[in-house]
């Protein structure tokens, strides 16, 4: 094995949104006050995260708060993160999005096989994600085809059709989630592994709300 | 790098030696004679034994250098490792391209045996000879009778070309083959695989004339993705059916992510397949059953299917199955229900399974199935129900009233009957070009029932269930979709 390092979620965000994952607008700001600027900027709901590279898993360490309505509430939450952060997270700062909001959760990323390697998985999302473990894989490089197979291949299919008021998903922008995250992959060798976790259908898009990229160091 | 003459001169080969005869009836060095001649073997059959005995008719020579030069493409050696090396040799001299090994002593047992194999590898290179196994069971191969085999079964011919890793699994695909009629091409047990992996095999199958598709088992994979690849290149030419042993090996994954940890060995390699459009089968008779129904059936066209029974419960658990497949019970369409009414009593089902309800007459199944088949909305039929009125038949010969009471002449029909709609299930399939399958328990309850017996002589497989019948069928749906998208 190698060892491996994580990217913040905006250098994660980043590095995968140029492979055409669709990703939530987002800001960063240093401190409280530049949050609730942020938020005014982006409109309220938002959800305010602390942001920072050696930070993975956010929502295990309550590094996520959601639904702020106004600047006030910004401005707590943005004190009360910064405040959570320990010598181990090294630099970070605060980061602030729009509250994305839709009932369906979904999961896309990469992952290293020892005997197949890299690999694109869908799966079905939220917090009992791994307990359903509705996922499907294929190996990099994809095609639209395979991306189309891996939808179909989805267990829980009433998922992706009209679903409490909301549209159906979007295959089309859900194939080129899985594109872009074959291409990125293809790309860039230093990735490891990945995450979209959650992958939020909004009005039937797909829409990563946060992200890990797990890179070599 | 392996060529497809000595494949050929395995699979084919102009004259057989066994080297190692034994006249003791338990040694592997007297059954694999005893089943290379009692298969009907066409070529020419010699053996080599220490002291020159002759052992079932065959005068065996001390050593192959006593054989005539050009006669003999094949090998089969039931002698002790160490003495593998010379043979080898002998076995150039005299033109022999293919050795199939049934010794041990080899990669399987520890460091010593891993040298001697690769020692014996690189000699064969250099002498161009092919190596099968060793420590394998043998190799089948029906266009020319050859069961050079130290186990059973010897198959019926037919299109299904198998490689396994483990030469156990061969034996059972072909048992199954015995049982269903369902036939073989070829048959090889890779052993250790030493020169030829199950994936040269396969490579082989997928230009051979003989074969129509292949059927893999494979265990402890050390490159997944290259084997993928290869099984890819086949999968484009011919259906490849893989049954697959084990968690496969290798290191710890990285797990900061979810996606690590939902990324199993298991579903990576499944996608893998779905990917290459290898049919991943999850059991050994699954995977006979849909390389069987690869071989016998037309692929579908479509996942529409029509469940026709004769009775009620059969169908609404074969509508069970059906919902947990990428297949459709379809909606029976309005011109088809019509048609259907011209032929039954107002209380069929007039729906999708087709319930006969009993209200069949002498001609009522093989007129409704035509009516089905034809029907440009329908891609598959599921027929279930056969052979029930042959089983009343059997009791009633079997019983102490037989022949009389009229008995012996309503026992005929019921036969008859039965042999009628296996034959109509074959020939409408035949004709519309669409897969018909036929299920029922008594095709191992009671085999000789007239009508799995006749499913059987029509070719086809008689699925021992309608869930069976159903996962064939979801298989070569799956394998139809998977080339026509990307036709």
């Amino acid at each position: 094995m190698y060892a491996t390092s994580t990217l913040s979620e905006t250098d994660s965000k980043s590095l995968l949104a140029g492979f055409g994952v669709p990703i939530a607008q987002e800001r960063l700001a240093a401190d409280a006050d530049g949050a609730a600027e942020a938020a005014v900027a982006i409109g309220f709901p938002v959800v305010v995260k602390l942001n920072g590279d050696a930070i993975a898993h956010k929502t295990e360490r309550g590094l996520v708060r959601l639904g702020l309505g106004d600047e006030a509430a910004v401005r707590t939450a943005g004190q009360e993160l910064l405040a959570k952060a320990t010598s181990d997270d090294g630099e970070v700062q605060l980061l602030v999005a729009p509250m994305v909001r839709g009932s369906r959760e979904l999961i896309a990323g990469l992952a290293t096989d020892p005997q197949f390697g890299m690999t694109v998985m869908l799966g079905v999302g939220g917090i009992l994600a791994e307990a359903i473990g509705d996922v499907v894989l294929r190996l990099v490089p994809i095609t639209e085809i395979d991306a189309e197979d891996m939808i179909d291949d989805l267990g829980t299919q009433k998922l992706l059709g009209e679903f409490r008021g909301e549209p159906p998903v979007d295959r089309a922008a859900l194939v080129s989630v899985l594109m872009g995250l074959s291409a990125a992959a293809e790309a860039d060798d230093r990735i490891v592994s990945a995450d979209l976790n959650p992958l939020i259908v909004s009005d039937g898009r797909p829409i990563a709300v946060d992200a890990l990229v797990e890179v070599r160091s | 790098m392996l060529t497809n003459e000595q494949f050929r001169a395995l699979f084919e080969p102009r004259g057989v030696v066994v080297a190692g005869a034994s006249s003791h009836p338990g040694k592997f060095g007297f059954v694999s004679l005893h089943n290379l001649l009692a298969g009907g073997y066409q070529g020419k059959v010699f053996a080599t034994n220490l002291s020159g005995e002759e052992i079932l008719g065959i005068q065996t020579v001390p050593s192959i250098l006593d054989l005539p030069d050009g006669e003999i493409d094949l090998a089969f050696v039931c002698t002790p490792a160490s003495t593998n090396q010379q043979l080898l040799r002998d076995c150039a001299e005299r033109g022999i391209r293919a050795a199939f090994l049934t010794s041990a002593g080899y990669g399987e047992a520890g460091d010593e045996g891993r040298a001697a194999e690769e020692a014996l590898v690189a000699l064969a290179e250099e002498l161009g000879i092919l190596i099968a196994g060793p420590n394998g069971q043998g190799v089948v191969s029906t266009p020319v009778q050859l069961c050079a085999q130290i186990v059973a079964p010897n198959p019926p011919p037919g299109r299904i070309g198998v490689a396994s890793q483990s030469g156990n699994f061969v034996s059972s695909f072909m048992n199954y083959g015995v049982q269903s009629g369902i036939g073989f091409s070829r048959g090889v047990s890779a052993g250790n695989a030493a020169m030829a992996t199950v994936a040269d095999y396969l490579d082989f199958y997928a230009a051979d004339d003989a074969t129509s598709v292949a059927l893999a088992y494979v265990e402890g994979l050390t490159d997944g993705r290259a084997f993928i690849d290869r099984l890819r290149s086949v999968a484009e030419r011919k259906p490849v059916v893989l049954l697959k042993g084990g968690a496969t090996s290798g290191g710890q994954r990285a797990a900061a992510s979810h996606t690590g940890s939902l990324a199993t060995d298991d579903k990576v390699f499944d996608g893998a397949c779905r990917q290459a459009g290898v049919t991943r089968a999850a059991t050994v008779e699954e995977a006979f059953e849909a390389a069987a129904s690869f071989a016998t059936q037309p692929l579908p066209k479509g996942n529409r299917v029509v469940v026709l029974t004769t009775a009620g419960g059969w169908g609404v658990v074969t509508a069970d199955a059906l919902s947990r497949t990428s297949l459709e019970l379809i909606d029976l369409p309005d011109d088809l229900l019509a048609q259907i009414d011209t032929k039954l009593p107002p209380r069929w089902s007039r729906n999708n399974p087709v319930d006969l309800a009993g209200g069949e007459t002498r001609d009522t199944i093989p007129e409704v199935m035509e009516m089905v088949a034809s029907h440009p909305d329908v891609d598959a039929i599921i027929y279930l129900g056969l052979g029930i009125q042959s089983n009343q038949a059997k009791l009633m010969r079997d019983g102490r009233f037989y022949p009389d009471h009229g008995l012996e002449r309503i026992v005929e029909y019921h036969e008859r009957q039965d042999r009628r709609f296996a034959e109509a299930a074959a020939e409408i399939s035949d004709r519309t070009g669409k897969p018909i399958l036929t299920a029922t328990e008594l095709a191992i309850t009671d085999p000789d029932n007239a009508g799995p017996a006749a499913v059987r002589a029509s070719g086809r497989l008689c699925y021992p269930s309608s869930n069976r019948a159903v996962t064939a069928l979801d298989h070569m749906w799956r394998h139809a979709r998977h080339h026509a998208r990307r036709s």
